[in-house]
């Protein structure tokens, strides 16, 4: 019988600076955040540099906008994925209506399109010289319309692309909730409504949390998206500093700042919800869906269908017209090489950033505290730093134990410049670094759905810990899993500063050529490596879909 | 026989790595892009089978690899497309200079750095593009008349947060002092019919829609979208000729390259550097992007050609990076985003 609990209860306290010898469970914990922990030291030493001359200047004429813009964007955001992921998940997992089974799944497949991407084409159709407003100022006459390029559009934009993190989570929590809970409320006399806002929602609020999480996180991170809007941010004083003021410390100290932010504003979430401990007993078996009246089964359609065709439809038409034009001069063999390399980096990343996420989930589990919840925090601060930041930040450690060996090698006969750099290992644990939030937010959000008393209940049947995760955790957790891998999969497919920084000679990927493109602003162009991203980003989100409707 | 351990892993570390460099090769760190340079080291390769192994990246992340690396990098040669780029690697001492005639013989001075460490390939000019239709011959002069209130509300530009603009605000504060030119960008700013645009080519396109008049651009995106569109009401208009300053002109920037410190292959570098600038290299140079060779005994391609002939600014593009900064401050100081 499925059956979901909210139970109330105190997780054990061990104190962070506890001076106990540490379990493998920890241990292991710590390497994974080692991992993240290393550039983010190399981001925090360039305080040793005194940058006092930039950083007052940016404070006196840069930072008050871009704190106001960074504030109401990361709001406007946060509402949007949380509206848009929440009542999509809702709809196509409670609720019968027409297109449900197709929309269940196309409502992912905004993922497979960069942010920046879809910022360029919803512009380019919206602005000023677009076809809308040119076809309507050839018909009225001149008008005041509102401009796309401003704080409201880029919200718009942000949170079409980004829903998709809300709603993967949000639905798979709705799903796996089961009717009970919500039936027994409804006995209890609580309409329909009612039951969503103070059943349904409350009980799936660690997941919709952890969606919202990550597309904040990536809305921090985002220099691509807010460029084209010209919307400058927090992270655009970063570059800023970098780029223009050529200052990679006083970046790296604003870089600093931003991580700090983060870090309290996740610590400050979790707490929020410490009490909480949440679980599913037992497996979920399918359930009745709500079903409409027909006004209100067509409405849903009308919604879901038109966040489909704007986040997804619409661009992707854009996209091929534009990628059709592109393909006579820019396709030749090579693009095979391209999508090769973007398969198998997506793919290689994909699994270790799941495998990193499942251990240090699991040391969670097994190692419950205080110390325990922040060493998964910073593990997984990775995602909120900006991509080039990063890409840096892993790259000087990895460049400065290159010529240690090297000199050590030298004396040897060994002649050569790169041991680790420039090799598939350090790209593959670049991407980890950047990723692991993304893989660990749906596997963490899996572990909890599990509850402990099955833990003990196999303990005392003498299981013990990897017999536990391989013949009871493992099967349970087989869709957060796969949603990790897929939506870690897609991100590496999208990643751009890191892949273009450790690269081996030779591995260009589409991203890549997606980068060539638009530098130099060629964005009619960068249509054809977007759309072959957006393709092979289909293979996983499609596999998601049928894994989500088998459940 | 026992193996000692570093012989192992030299060894094995030797058949993994994939990057074991044959001698005559260079490698060439480029912010230029994949499919502008590529068409060139491969004819440079056929012409004279040395290969060419290079990885594209933004400019910053580029230096900062150099650096990381230290004597340990696999580079020989860093390509930017700008000037500012190139001062900022001099500066931070991850160029070496070279002494070459052919450089010198080929390049014009204002063109490379004073002291030999970084040349010019292409001259990429930033000048006006007008909506013909609305704006009156003789209206247009030069950059700092677009400051003048007769444009209010008649003016696009690209962001600010471009290399282009910043070079150029950075070489009028040299010609003209910093107070000078923050007036000249504060009415600019105060001057614009709509928020700053993220390229050359929206900029170019509202003014071809009517939204403005009047933009700022690098004149290959000019090309491309009359290329794309010739049926477009837009003209060049070549800013800055009758100065009474023997230096004024157009702005010019480049895209150009220097040697590293410590290239493996510096020879190898420099050949290909100098072939580069060679009139046989010049023109597949430029002509793919629609720049302006750098080489004067080389004509442009006959698209950029028709657009006339203009004087350029002489001021040493190297005052671009060494101001950059400067510029960027006072574009914040005056809102310019």
């Amino acid at each position: 019988m499925p059956e979901t609990t909210l139970l109330a209860a105190k997780t054990p306290a061990t104190g962070v600076f506890a001076f106990t010898r540490p379990t493998s469970w920890q241990v292991i914990a710590i390497l994974i955040a080692l991992l993240v922990v290393i550039p983010v030291v190399v981001i925090f030493s360039a305080w040793g540099k005194s940058e006092t001359d930039i950083l007052r200047h940016m404070a006196e004429f840069v930072l008050p906008e871009l704190l106001s813009n960074t504030f109401w964007l990361l709001l406007g955001v946060g509402l949007g994925v949380t509206f848009l992921g929440v009542s999509l998940a809702w709809l196509t997992a409670m609720c019968d209506f027409p297109g449900r089974g197709f929309f269940s799944w196309a409502l992912l497949l905004p993922l497979a399109i960069p942010a920046y991407v879809l910022a360029f084409v919803v512009i380019g159709l919206l602005d000023f010289t677009g076809p809308l407003q040119t076809a309507l100022r050839e018909a009225f006459g001149p008008l005041k319309l509102p401009q796309i390029r401003s704080r409201g559009g880029v919200i718009l934009v942000m949170s079409l692309a980004l829903y998709p993190y809300v709603y993967l989570i949000a639905r798979n929590a709705f799903m796996t909730q089961g009717r009970t809970a919500l039936e027994a409320a409804q006995s209890l006399g609580v309409n329909r409504w009612q039951g969503f806002f103070r059943v349904a929602l409350p009980m799936a609020r660690p997941w919709i949390a952890a969606g919202v999480m990550l597309a904040l996180m990536e809305t921090l991170a985002d220099f691509g998206t807010v460029a084209i809007f010209n919307y400058d941010t927090f992270t655009t004083a970063i570059y800023k500093a970098w780029f223009s003021l050529f200052s990679l410390s006083a970046a790296s100290q604003l870089a600093s700042i931003l991580i700090v932010f983060v870090l309290v504003l996740v610590l400050a979430e979790q707490h929020s919800r410490s009490n909480m401990k949440y679980g599913t007993v037992g497996r979920s078996v399918s359930h009745r869906r709500i079903v409409l009246s027909r006004k209100q089964g067509w409405l849903a359609a009308i919604y879901t269908g038109g966040v489909f065709s704007i986040a997804f439809l619409i661009p992707m038409v854009q996209l091929l017209i534009w990628a059709f034009d592109a393909a006579a001069t820019d396709l030749d063999a090579r693009y095979w090489a391209f999508v090769r390399h973007s398969l198998w980096l997506s793919g290689l990343g994909a699994f270790i950033v799941t495998l990193l996420a499942l251990l240090l989930g699991y040391a969670g589990r097994q190692q419950p505290g205080h110390s325990m919840l922040l060493i998964q925090r910073i593990a997984t601060i990775g995602y909120a730093i900006p991509g080039a930041v990063l890409a840096v930040g892993i790259f000087i450690p990895v460049a400065w134990l290159d010529n240690q060996l090297i000199d050590w090698l030298k004396p040897h006969g060994w002649q050569g410049t790169a041991l680790l750099k420039g090799t598939l290992l350090v790209m593959l644990l670049a991407y980890a670094v950047r990723f692991l939030a993304v893989g660990f937010g749906s596997v963490d959000a899996g572990l909890q759905r599990i509850t402990r008393s099955i833990d003990e209940a196999a303990r005392v049947m003498g299981s013990h810990t990897w017999s536990l995760l391989s013949r009871i955790h493992l099967p349970m957790l087989r869709a957060s899993l796969f949603t990790a891998a897929a939506l870690s999969f897609v991100d590496i497919m999208k990643e751009m500063p890191i892949t273009l920084m450790t690269r081996p000679f030779g591995w260009d990927t589409l991203a890549v050529r997606v980068f060539e493109m638009t530098s130099e602003g060629e964005w009619e162009r960068a249509a054809l490596p977007s759309v072959a991203i957006v393709l092979a980003g289909l293979l996983p989100v499609i596999f998601l879909a049928s894994r989500g409707d088998k459940q | 026989m026992r193996i000692p351990f570093y012989k192992l892993f030299a060894g094995l570390i030797a058949v993994l790595s994939i990057q074991s460099a044959t001698a005559e090769e260079v490698v060439v760190y480029s912010a230029r892009n994949e499919q502008l340079i590529k068409p060139l080291f491969d004819a440079y390769t056929k012409e004279t089978g040395v290969a060419v192994k290079f990885i594209t990246d933004k400019e910053g992340p580029l230096m900062a690899r150099l650096k990381a690396e230290g004597s340990n990098t696999p580079a020989d040669m860093l390509m930017t497309v700008d000037a500012g780029n190139l001062w900022q690697a001099a500066e931070e001492g991850l160029l070496k200079p070279v002494n070459s005639k052919t450089l010198t013989a080929n390049i014009p001075a204002h063109l490379r750095d004073p002291d030999s460490e970084w040349f010019g390939l292409s001259v990429r000019a930033r000048t006006l593009v007008y909506n013909k239709e609305r704006v009156k011959p003789g209206e247009l002069t030069t950059y700092e008349d677009l400051a003048n209130p007769k444009w209010k509300g008649r003016l696009c530009l690209r962001t600010s947060k471009k290399v282009y603009n910043q070079s150029l605000v950075a070489m009028m504060i040299y010609e003209h002092g910093e107070g000078k030119t923050e007036d000249i960008v504060a009415s600019w700013v105060k001057n614009l019919a709509a928020p700053p645009f993220p390229d050359d080519t929206k900029a170019m396109e509202a003014v071809a829609a009517g939204q403005c008049d009047v933009t700022l651009v690098n004149t290959y995106y000019f090309g491309r979208l009359m290329e794309k569109s010739p049926n477009l009401p837009l003209a060049i208009f070549w800013p800055n000729q009758n100065l009474k300053s023997k230096d004024a002109g157009v702005h010019v920037n480049i895209s150009g390259a220097g040697i590293t410190r410590h290239a493996k292959n510096p020879a190898g570098a420099i050949k290909l550097l100098e072939w580069l600038s060679s009139e046989k290299a010049q023109n597949l140079y430029a002509d793919v992007n629609l720049e302006y060779p750098v080489n004067a005994k080389v004509k442009p391609d006959p698209t950029v050609s028709a657009w006339g002939g203009f004087r350029q600014n002489l001021i040493n593009v190297k005052e671009a990076g060494r101001l950059q900064a400067k510029a960027v401050k006072l574009m914040d100081r005056v809102g310019y985003k």
